[in-house]
This record gives structure tokens, sequence and C-alpha cells, in this order.
């Protein structure tokens, strides 16, 4: 068991380990609420993030996740703007996602595309449906919407969350409990150790393909959900380019890319330690914040170097 | 044992492909608790007839029946939901899973909604734990698969197919990359499952392997079966026999066969050259102007020992010296640069490359040598590849064409050519003249004794042995990844074949 | 050169320029204004030039069985070391003078670009990366790379012997064409008087068959990911030139995409082996000629994205074997006539 928890452990240390630095560093780091800002400002990051754990952990990758959260917010924008029940709506989104996800998971399974190009095309689709909606940004004036965004949960005097970070705990408890404990979740794993060997052994492999991708879309669409909690509009150009922080999360929290290994809550420390490299930098002041890029490549490269030589022991086939 | 049980009967099964007829009007008879060997030697219809059983394949005729049911496996799954799992050579456990989660993969045991629902881990690990003990293999259920040996790997896969109520278990070529020690444990799980009435198939090149633990064969060829045979009632030598189709004679074999009058220098030796699962330690000696044969039966060995020389696969240890020095040589670039050759056995794998011309294919290897710096130009490998197709008789429609277009033995040709046109010191031919006509394989004969004649040490691996007896100045023997011994030229075929049968 | 292979990418190119003469009359006019020739089609070739030129390197990356999504990101750093090195003030007489000498902000930039490249191939080759890994983290990271060498700030380039690059004509035809036309040529002397192309085909074929034959592919693909970076390096120098300025945000942005596509509209396939450079040189004209199309229409230039996105499937279903064989199954089941 131990030696399977090690990249965990990598990652949670890695965080600690930061977390110590700024706590060294800065006055006030270790205030509660900064770290509860890890995941309020993270939370539609660490949804996205769970969806395409089980992606890459199936072996696959999903690139238009971005662009999904931006479609959701436009499509909630409108639905909303046209005086739809907010439930209705999130609903709606909820489903579309759901169903965007699992037409290109179709599309892979069937006619065995490759993951990157068909996931690609479909960011490509999901912009440039989200400019025939509207190029302009769109507010959202609802009024539950509103109250949401506004509300927080109070954990502590001067500590509280908001009703994203809430659905993004729960999202990671409910993902956990899906890979760990039923068989679609184990079949995802397997799918990530080979697809002919989980085939052989009887495992339904079809569907759990198409079942990861549909999840990585419903999963973008709640994502979505939470960024218009947070943004409270809807545009086009939102969530440009979060695929890739959703990668390096997914990366940085010890999965590895090329599938079957890997945990959620590895996910949510990566989504953490993404966070706290913004952290660090805005309380340093005087970096400027495109070392933020600089950081998250540089541990990628660390962690896909590590998983290199952890690949080296355990010999893996197709 | 007559009345035993029958687990299995398969009769007059038959398959064709097109252009082959694989199999002909087989039967195939497997008792409860008996341990049942499948023989036979290229073309014999083995893989053919495993797929059939496992749900592969299906068959153009015949059919199967299980505990005395008809039964029709579709598909794999499905057959092994009727009872028949197949092991294969390499393994098909799931490397990122634990080797509890291997085993009861698709089975898994659920903790009921009062509860929570969801996979009962405990249960999971419980149940792989006793499987393991009832059948004395001693393995952590808790470690990833992928941690495991091959032949770890091999023994849980033969109890997740135990525990999915195989009744009928088809091992192929199980051993092929174990040691005698992981052969042994392996050869301990059958009997237990032997004992509690399993019905195993077998299916192996090792003749030792076969006598040691086997009740039965059935040895096929060509497609048809040549026979059932109690294992107490037909030796080796019958054994071989009915493999390949002659009646062998009484040879005694040649009592030392190392002499070498002619003096050649020897231009490569290899000593102690070995690699796990694949050669035992070897020792061979290739020499200038000499045809050296390498004989033996499918999975003998020939193959792995002339990857090893040519630095294609890593060894495990051994020596190798070009005109007696030590020689680097540690991948096939290095063993061009010693004017080393081969000819690999699988051209489509290790080969041609389909979409390059004809030309282009003729003129890769010699290029590689000149590296980067130095470029044949088209206009030289044109005469280059146009002299080598006209030596050979590749037939093509212009060395333009895409080789993938050309005919299996023409595409064969055309890769000799291009070892030819590097003009090495040692050329190594695996199975030069398979799917070769007669008239052609003639030629390519001829050839190769023209090569000897101008100086190139050749290694030629063929299972003809009639070929390989009648072009060789040296024969090596080879039997079960080792070297059986070494007939002189002009030993007849029997010699050969008494060296492999051990007799 | 595979002549069929060409085909239907020139048919493609020549149905767009058609449906483009037909929404805009004047779209094939070509003429000769203050030196140079001017018209649409030459608008076209010229801000076609950079995709074209860093398709020609994803083309042979590609053809070994290989990826490069860093890219954009190189453009980026490329067009940003010129522009900080050049910059451009006014020097005692008057006139402008740029940082450095011109020569030597043009060879660091293109040296970083190709220092980025080999640093690709070494994580592929030595680290025995996945491509798609490997230049991941050079997408991600070079970009931030670039805004930290330029504070955020857009550089802008005040140097006029800079601007001939993205910007200049010679003998009427944009240098921009003229570089990627060099370097069209340059790559097919490589590939065809050196055992470049051979090696590269080989490798990306069959690799293991390449292996046996002894070659050398390490070193090939080293070359081949290095000359991608600069490829990149160059489309960053004529980008940067074209705007008179360098945007380590935007330049290059989505580059790494466009070019993957025109690669596979040209008719390489993503499996490597067989490469087409003149059909990527036709892939990133159907391209160009596509953006340029939606533009001239009044349709948003957001639109492009779907058109994009129709084509990749499009590709991408043509390539899929399973694809053609559902497609004659049907076929044959129409043409078999009614259901018995």
């Amino acid at each position: 068991m131990n030696r399977r928890l090690l990249p965990l452990a990598v990652t949670i240390g890695l965080f600690l380990a930061m977390v110590a630095f700024g706590a060294i560093r800065y006055d006030g780091f270790l205030a509660p609420q900064v770290f509860l800002n890890l995941l309020i400002d993270n939370a539609f990051l660490c949804v996205v993030a769970v969806g395409m754990t089980f992606v890459i952990l199936s072996g696959g990758i999903d690139l238009s996740v971005g662009a999904v959260i931006a479609l959701t917010t436009m499509l909630s924008a409108a639905l909303l703007n046209a005086g739809w029940d907010p439930f209705a709506a999130m609903a709606v989104v909820l489903v579309f996602g759901a169903a965007f996800g699992a037409l290109q998971g179709f599309l892979i399974q069937r006619f065995n595309l490759a993951p990157f190009i068909v996931t690609l095309a479909g960011m490509f689709l999901a912009r440039g449906c989200c400019y025939l909606i509207s190029t302009e940004s769109i507010p959202i004036e609802n009024a539950t919407y509103a109250a949401i965004a506004q509300a927080r949960i109070p954990l502590a005097p001067g500590a509280s969350l908001t009703v994203g970070a809430l659905i993004a705990l729960a999202v990671v408890a409910a993902a956990m409990r899906v890979a760990h404990a039923t068989e679609f979740g184990r079949t995802v794993y397997a799918l990530g150790g080979g697809e002919s060997s989980a085939r052989l052994m009887g495992l339904a492999v079809d569907r759990t393909k198409i079942g990861v991708y549909l999840l990585s879309g419903c999963m973008a669409a709640l994502a979505g959900i939470v960024m218009t909690f947070y943004m409270l509009s809807g545009y086009s150009l939102h969530a440009v380019g979060l695929e890739l922080d959703a990668i390096a999360a997914v990366v940085i929290g010890g999965t590895l890319l090329a599938g079957g290994v890997g945990y959620i809550a590895g996910t949510l420390f990566g989504v953490l330690i993404l966070g706290i490299i913004q952290t660090l930098i805005a309380f340093d002041g005087s970096l400027s914040s495109w070392w933020t890029r600089i950081v998250v490549g540089a541990l990628l490269l660390l962690f896909c170097l590590l998983q290199r030589l952890f690949e080296g022991r355990t010999p893996r086939k197709t | 044992m007559a009345d035993a049980e029958i687990m299995l009967r398969a009769r007059d099964i038959s398959r064709a492909f097109p252009g082959v007829q694989a199999l002909a009007g087989v039967d195939l008879t497997l008792r409860a608790g008996e341990v049942h060997a499948l023989m036979g030697q290229n073309g014999a219809g083995k893989s053919t007839l495993i797929k059939i059983l496992t749900g592969v394949e299906v068959p153009d005729a015949g059919h199967i029946e299980l505990v005395g049911q008809p039964i029709t496996p579709e598909t794999p799954v499905h057959a092994q939901r009727l009872g028949i799992s197949a092991v294969h050579q390499e393994s098909h456990l799931l490397p990122n899973l634990s080797v509890a989660e291997n085993i009861c993969a698709g089975r898994y045991p659920r903790r009921p909604w009062s509860r929570g629902g969801g996979i009962d881990w405990r249960e999971t690990e419980r149940r792989a734990s006793e499987l393991l003990a009832s059948l004395g293999l001693a393995l952590d259920v808790q470690q990833l698969a992928g941690g495991l040996s091959a032949a770890q790997q091999q023994l849980a896969a033969v109890a997740r197919a135990v525990g999915s109520g195989a009744r009928v278990l088809i091992l192929d070529e199980p051993t092929s990359s174990l040691d005698a020690d992981e052969v042994q444990a392996l050869f301990e799980l059958l009997r237990r499952l032997r004992a509690k009435g399993v019905a195993i198939l077998f299916v192996t090149h090792f003749l030792d392997q076969v006598y040691e633990i086997c009740d039965r064969m059935t040895v096929l060829r060509n497609g048809k079966l040549v026979g059932e045979y109690e294992c107490v009632a037909l030796d080796a030598r019958g054994l071989v026999s009915a493999m390949v189709g002659r009646e062998l004679a009484e040879v005694e074999p040649p009592a030392s066969a190392m002499a070498d009058g002619t003096g050649r220098p020897p231009v490569l030796t290899a000593r102690n050259l070995s690699r796990r699962g694949q050669l035992k330690p070897t020792d061979i000696e290739m020499r200038a102007g000499e045809v050296l044969g390498l004989a033996g039966l499918l999975g003998s060995g020939r193959t792995e020992l002339a990857r090893l020389l040519f630095a294609l696969d890593a060894r495990d240890s051994g020596e190798i010296t070009v005109d007696g020095a030590p020689a680097h040589l540690e991948n096939p670039a290095d063993a061009l640069r010693l004017g080393l050759a081969f000819c690999p056995e699988d051209r489509k794998h290790s080969g041609i490359v389909a979409d390059l011309s004809v030309r282009e294919n003729i003129a890769l290897a010699l290029q590689a040598r000149m590296g980067l710096g130095k470029f044949l130009k088209v206009a030289e490998q044109r005469a280059l590849a146009e002299k080598l197709v006209a030596a050979l008789g590749v037939k093509t429609a212009s060395i333009e064409t895409p080789i993938g277009q050309l005919s299996g033995g023409n595409q064969q040709k055309a890769i000799i050519a291009r070892w030819l046109a590097t003009n090495p010191r040692v050329l190594i031919l695996d199975e030069p003249t398979r799917g070769i006509d007669i008239a052609a394989k003639q030629e390519l004969m001829h050839e190769i004794l023209e090569l000897a004649r101008g100086g190139t040490a050749v290694l030629f691996i063929s299972a003809e042995i009639d070929e390989v007896v009648r072009v060789s100045d040296r024969i090596v023997v080879m039997r079960d990844r080792a070297k059986a011994g070494e007939l002189p030229r002009g030993a007849p075929e029997d010699a050969v074949y008494a060296v492999i049968a051990n007799t | 050169m595979n002549r069929a292979g060409l085909l239907w990418p020139a048919i493609t190119l020549a149905l767009l320029l058609i449906a483009s003469a037909v929404f805009n009359p004047s779209f094939l006019t070509l003429a000769w204004r203050d030196g140079h020739l001017y018209g649409s089609v030459i608008d076209i070739l010229n801000h076609a030039a950079p995709l074209m030129v860093v398709s020609m390197g994803m083309t042979l990356v590609i053809a070994v069985r290989g990826l490069d999504i860093s890219v954009g990101a190189v453009v980026a750093i490329a067009a940003v070391v010129a522009a900080l090195m050049i910059g451009g003030s006014y020097d005692a007489n008057g006139a402008v003078a740029s940082k450095y000498p011109l020569w030597l902000a043009l060879a660091t930039a293109l040296t970083a670009a190709a220092a980025c490249g080999l640093w690709n191939g070494l994580l592929v080759v030595k680290a025995g990366m996945q491509p798609i890994v490997a230049t991941l983290i050079l997408m991600v990271a070079g970009r931030g790379i670039a805004q930290l060498l330029t504070d955020g700030q857009i550089i802008t380039v005040y140097y006029p012997p800079y601007f001939t690059i993205g910007n200049g004509f010679l003998l009427g035809i944009p240098v921009a064409l003229w570089i990627a036309a060099l370097l069209w040529l340059g790559l097919q002397l490589v590939l065809s008087r050196t055992a470049l192309g051979l090696f590269v085909r080989a490798i990306g074929g069959n690799p293991e068959a390449a292996r046996v034959a002894g070659v050398r592919a390490g070193a090939i693909v080293l070359c081949v990911y290095t000359f991608c970076g600069l490829a990149a390096g160059i489309a960053g120098l004529i980008v940067s030139s074209n705007v008179k300025s360098a945007d380590a945000n935007n330049a290059g942005q989505l580059f790494e995409l466009d070019a993957i596509l025109a690669v596979t509209l040209g008719g390489t396939a993503l499996t490597g082996g067989r490469f087409n450079l003149a059909g990527t040189v036709l892939g990133a004209l159907i391209i160009q000629t596509l953006t340029s199309m939606i533009y001239s229409l009044g349709v948003p230039s957001e639109l492009n994205l779907l058109v994009k996105a129709a084509l990749v499937f499009a590709v991408m279903l043509l390539q899929s074997a399973e694809f053609r064989a559902l497609v004659a199954r049907v076929a044959r089941g129409k043409r078999a006539g009614a259901t018995p």
C-alpha cells in the first residue's frame, strides 16, 4: 500500500512545504481565511480538475473543458436573462455539459479517434458557439444567483466559505467514492492500465470510455455554474487556458498522464498548490504574476520526470 | 484414466482463412483432471484452435461440447463465462491494480446498501487470499500486479481464471520466459489444479516439459490432426517424428562435432551469451567463409540467439569478440558498424517500412551505416537496387513501388537485398526462405553459398532442416533455448533430429 | 512526393478561392502599387507565411510520430527576444538605431527558439516522455518566460529595417513569403539530398524496422524537434515584425492548433511516416483563406473557430479506419437494395 501513496505524499509534502515557506516569510500568511480563499478562488478549477482526473486516469485527455465552462456561463446568462427559473437553468446547462462530453466520448470510442484531437475540435466548437450567442460579456441580474454569490458559510470567526467552495468539496468527496468504490471508477483505472486487458476481464470498457468524457463535460458545466456565482456574468473569454491549469493540477496531484495511477485527493492538493503559488506571489508583491506560469511549468517538469522514474519501475503496456 | 469425465470435446473443427486452410477436421478431447499437451510446428494450426476454443474466432465447421453440452463461444468473455479460460504468454493483468483486484475484477463483492453500498475491499482481499491459499500460492494480495515478476503474474492470472470458475484452463506457451525454478512453481500449481479436476490444455515447444507434466498429447500438423497419444506411450523420437511428418531412422549422433579442419579464422565469437527467459548461456563461433546452420524446432531459441548476436535485444551475460578483439556491441547501429547484418524473421514487424519504395528499403541499412553526413545519391541507390533486384529475382513493377505492395516472398527478398547491400562480413539470416517459392529458394541458397565463398560468415536459420543440412558447413542444433549439440558438414537430417530428441 | 496526396488539399483550396471570388468580385484582382504586388490573394499569402513556416516544422515532428504543442509559446519567446534587443531609439544623428546590431538580435532570437526545440527533443528522446507531455511543459512555462522578459508590457519596435521581415517586399512579393518559400526550398533540398528524409520516413513508418536497420533514431528526432523550434522562431520574427511589436501574451496564440490542422489537412497522418510538405503549405493556405473569407463576409471572425472545428472533425473522421469501414458498410447496404 505504501509505495502507491508515495506520489500523493510528495504532493501533500510539497503543499505543506509551501505553507511553511509562506508562514516563515510573510506575516499573516497563516490566517485561516488565507487558506479558505485558496479553495474559494479556485473552486471552479477544483471541480473541473476532478472531472479531468477521471479522463486522465482512463488514459485520455479533455482539452475542451475551458471552452465548455465559458459556454455554460453564456448559456446560463442567456437563460436567466430570458426569465428562466435559476435551478431549471442550472439543470439544463448540466445536462448540456454532459451531452457535449458524451458526444466527444462517443466519437473517441466508436471511431477510435485520438482524444487530444477530438477534444481540441470540441474546444473550437464550444468557443465558437459562445461567440454565436454573444461576443460581449453578459451580466447576470438574477436575484437568486446574486444571493448565492454573496452567501458566506461561517466556520469560525473571520473564516468562511462560499457556496462554490462547498460545491467543490462535495464534488471531491463524491468523486473519491466513485473512484474507489464503484465498478465505473475501477474500470476507469483498469482502462488506464491496459484497455485490451480490461476488455478481456469482461469490464464494460466501451461504456466507461464514453462515461469519463460525459463526466468531464458535466463537471465542466458545474464548474461553469460555480464560475457564474463568482463572476456574475457570462463571457466567451472566460476560462481561456483553464484546461491547462486543470491538467497541471491533476499532474501535480500525482496522477500519471499516461493513466491508471492517481488519486482524487491528489487533485485537490494540486489545485491548492496552484492556488498557493499565486498567493505566495501576491504576498510577495514584488514578483510579477508571470512567475506563476513559470513555477507551474517547473513543477510540471519535476512531476513528469518523477513519473518517468516511477514508470520505469513498473512497466506499462497498452 | 480412460473413464475420467470428458470435460471438453471438440470434433471436426475446420477453419479457413484467405489462401490457407488453418484447420481441417481436427478433434480435441480434454478430460477432467488431466494436463493435455498441444503440439505442432509452424502452420500446424495450434493458435487457430486456441482462438476457436476461447471465442476469438468462430469455426467454419465442427462442434464443441463442454461437459456434454454443445457450446459456441462467441467472445473471450463469453468463453470465460462458459468456463473456458486462457492464460497467455504475455500477462493480461492490470499492472496498476492490486493482485486482489486483478483476481476479482468484474466480480467485485459489494457491501449492502444499508452499509453504504459500493465495493467491499476487505471481502475482495479475503476472497483473493483464500483463493491463492487454496492453490498454494504465496502472493501478497495488496501488492500491485506490476510489481510481480512475469512468472508471478502468470500464477496470479491462473488464479484469476480458477476464481472465475474455469473448468478448462488453456495455457499458451506459459513457460517461454520462465527460469527453471519458476517452471517448477507453475507445475506445482498445475498439479494442484489437476487434482481438483480442472482440464488443462498446455501449449508448449519444450519437449522436456511435455514429458514432465503432461498426461496426454495431441499433435497437429499442417492443420490436420496427426493423433492423440498418452505421454507414456510415445517417446521423444516418436513425438518429433509425428510433428515433422517423417519416420526418423535410428542414427547415432557423431561423437565429436567441433572439429574444424579448414583453418578458417573466426570472425565473430560469443561466449556465455544469455538472456533471462530467452536463451541459456551459449557459446557460438562464426568463421569467415563458412555457412553455419542453426537448426531446431520452433521455440528452441534460434531467433533469440540471433537477436542477441546482433544486439537487437540486450544480453544479460556474454562477451562478444570480433576478429579476436572485444567488441562494443550494444545496439544494431554498433553491429552494423562492425560489419554485421541481420535479416529478421518477422519482416512485417521488423523488416519492411511499408510506405517506402523498394529502392529506399534496400538502401536503408547501407545509408544508416554511412550516417547523416554522407548521402547515397538517388542515382546510386537506383543502381544498387536494380542490381540486387535482378540478382535476387525480386518481382516488382518498379523499384519505386512501395514495398508494402509486393508479395510476402518478394518483400523477403528485398530485405535480404538490403543487407547484402552493406557488404557484410557476418550475415545472419533468420528464416530467409519462408514464403518463397521453390525456384527462388534455390536461387537464394546459391546466393548464400556464393557469399560464403567470397569470405562472408553466414548464419543460416531455418525450420526446414533439410535446407540447413544441405547448405551448411557446420550445424548447431538448438533445443529448449540452449545449444544441444554440433554436427559437421554432410550430417544426415536424422542426425539432427536425434540430437533434438536427445536419444 | 505523392502527387495524389495533394489532390484533396488543392481542390479544397481552389473551391475556397472560387467561393471567395463569388462573394467578393475583386478578390482575385492583382494590381501593382507602390512598387509591389497588391491584392487580396497577396494578403492571404503574406498572412499565411508565419503559419506555413511553423507548420513545416510541425510536419517533420508529426512524421516521426511526435507532436509539439509549445510552438505558440516559442513564437512569443522569439518575438520578445528580438524586440527587446532591437527596441529602437534615436541616436546622435537623429536616426533610429537599434540597441544591438540587427543580425545579433535576430541570431539570438533564433538561437533561443532552437534551444527551446532542443529542450523538447531532449525530454522526448532522453527522458522518454510522451511528446504531448514534454511539450506541454514549455507551452505552460514558455509564455510565462516571455511575459517575464517583457514584464507584461507590449514591446514596441521602432527600427525600420526590422519591419521589412513582416512588411517589406522584394521584387514585388512580400518578404515573409520569400522567407517561407526559401525555407520550403531549403527543406526540400535537405530532405532529398541528404539521408534525413529517408530516416524520418523510416522512423515514423516503422520504428522497429528502422532500429533493426541500424538507424540512430535518437539523433534524428532531436534534430527534428530543434528544427521545429527554429521554425517557430522564424515565424515569431515575421509576426512581431508585421505588427511592429512583441506581445508576450497574444503572439502565437493557438498557433500550435492551426499548425496541427494545417499538417493534417495537407495529408500527413498523425500516425507518422509519410509526410507531405507541399500539402502542409496548402493546408496553411486553406486555413488563411478561410479566415480571410469569413472576415470579408462580414461574419464575426470568432466563427472561424466553428469552421475550424468542423474541418478538424471532418479530417479526423476521414482518417479513421473505423469510420471509413462504417461508411463502406452503409454504402454497400444501400447498393444491395431493400431489406429482405
